[in-house]
């Protein structure tokens, strides 16, 4: 585990990741990020860049260095427990043609 | 080949994207911050020709239109320079090189809008030609860029239309205004089929952006499809391509078109354009003048988290 971005700054101005809720009823999505001096002047700032369509009805932003990631290296070995468990997926199980509604 | 690399290559072959934090070869990095900030670069220059009309604009309509066009190629901009970032590119190092002269931005903006029917005709044509470049990139393998891409294509739609309907109105008008419209085509015709850059056999680095998955059609095939659907375009529009050579082949179903002056265009690029000089003065001037701006939002926010923990 690491932080996603390393620290960086444009015009003393910290890196901002910005969330948008494009309606009521769905999650936050990424959609990019953004400079700004402060959490309020980047929520203005992300209001300006990414819902100019009224892509959006709500805004996260959070500060790119307090993301934490897994890492790419460790991919394969950190998302292994998964991998070998079948069992998990409906799929995984046989269900008679003639048994309905399972 | 290493392993590592065999891996990035395999992603890229079967179709899959790259993203900020995998192992990709320094010259695909390197490469990628050169292009998308020189598209980044392209779309903050490009609101300058424009920006230009914005104050006469024929109508109360027309003016909100381009205020929102100029707007989103500042937009556009943006987040061209936030996918460089993620490469690990310096977002004030960008403008720097930029500013220094540099790094490029592309030829087209540095030609001047002398009259309103540039602003249509720059919509329609210039903004058609990034549309036709930047289609392909939705599909880069580099996912920051081609995100980034998939906003600028859907934003960009509305730029090229907005500029055939401003077209259509002067086409169609008075004997002047049909004049302004054909003298606008006359002079943005050939910059915009340069816009797609140069030839296939003088293109050095394509190959290597192919099989990277940055690229996915040749310049020529690009600017090829570009005439085709533009060509019937500017007939309807009741206007002539200022190209003699320029003949429909019945055989091929493509347009054949004139031999494209690459000397104006490698002399575009050199920096001996037109407009070059002012373009790059204006951005500079811009830049600098807004410095109290930047320092006066960092003293704003110093003063909020000052009274946050005095709280």
């Amino acid at each position: 585990m690491s932080t996603s971005q390393p620290p960086k700054t444009s015009s003393g101005s910290p890196l901002w990741e910005v969330f948008v809720r494009s309606k009521r009823g769905l999650s936050h999505t990424h959609a990019g990020s953004l400079h700004a001096p402060d959490a309020h002047m980047a929520l203005r700032n992300a209001r300006d860049l990414f819902t100019r369509r009224q892509e959006g009805v709500s805004i996260w932003v959070v500060r790119a260095t307090d993301v934490v990631a897994s890492s790419p290296d460790e991919k394969d070995p950190f998302f292994d427990p998964a991998g070998d468990k079948v069992y998990r997926h409906p799929t995984f199980y046989d269900v008679p043609d003639e048994v309905q509604h399972i | 080949m290493d392993a590592l690399e065999q891996q990035f290559q395999d992603t890229v072959d079967g179709d899959g994207r790259i993203e900020p934090r995998d192992w990709m070869p320094e010259g695909y990095r390197a490469t990628l911050i050169r292009q998308i900030a020189q598209h980044a670069h392209s779309e903050i220059i490009g609101m300058q020709p424009e920006g230009n009309w914005i104050t006469r604009a024929p109508s109360l309509r027309r003016k909100a239109i381009l205020v929102a066009k100029v707007q989103d190629e500042a937009g556009h901009g943006l987040y061209l320079y936030g996918a460089a970032e993620t490469l690990g590119a310096d977002r004030d190092e960008l403008l720097d090189l930029l500013h220094a002269g540099k790094q490029k931005y592309s030829t087209i903006f540095n030609y001047p809008t002398v009259s309103w029917a540039d602003v249509a005709a720059i919509g329609w044509l210039v903004d058609g030609a990034a549309i036709m470049n930047q289609v392909p990139l939705t599909r880069c393998s580099y996912g920051p860029y081609a995100r980034a891409m998939i906003r600028v294509c859907k934003e960009e739609s509305f730029h090229q239309r907005q500029g055939f309907e401003a077209l259509t109105v002067l086409a169609n008008g008075s004997p002047a205004q049909r004049r302004m419209a054909q003298d606008a085509l006359n002079r943005w015709w050939w910059p915009s089929l340069m816009m797609f850059g140069p030839s296939d056999d003088n293109s050095p680095n394509s190959a290597r952006s192919m099989a990277w998955g940055i690229k996915r059609f040749s310049n020529d095939e690009l600017r090829q499809r570009f005439v085709d659907a533009t060509v019937p375009q500017a007939e309807w529009l009741g206007l002539t391509v200022p190209d003699p050579d320029l003949r429909y082949d019945e055989e091929t179903g493509h347009y054949v078109f004139g031999e494209i002056d690459w000397t104006e265009f490698f002399e575009v690029m050199k920096g001996n354009g037109p407009c070059n000089r002012q373009r790059l003065a204006t951005r500079v001037a811009a830049h600098e003048e807004g410095a109290w701006v930047r320092e006066a939002a960092a003293a704003y926010a110093a003063k909020h988290s000052a009274r946050e923990v005095a709280a």
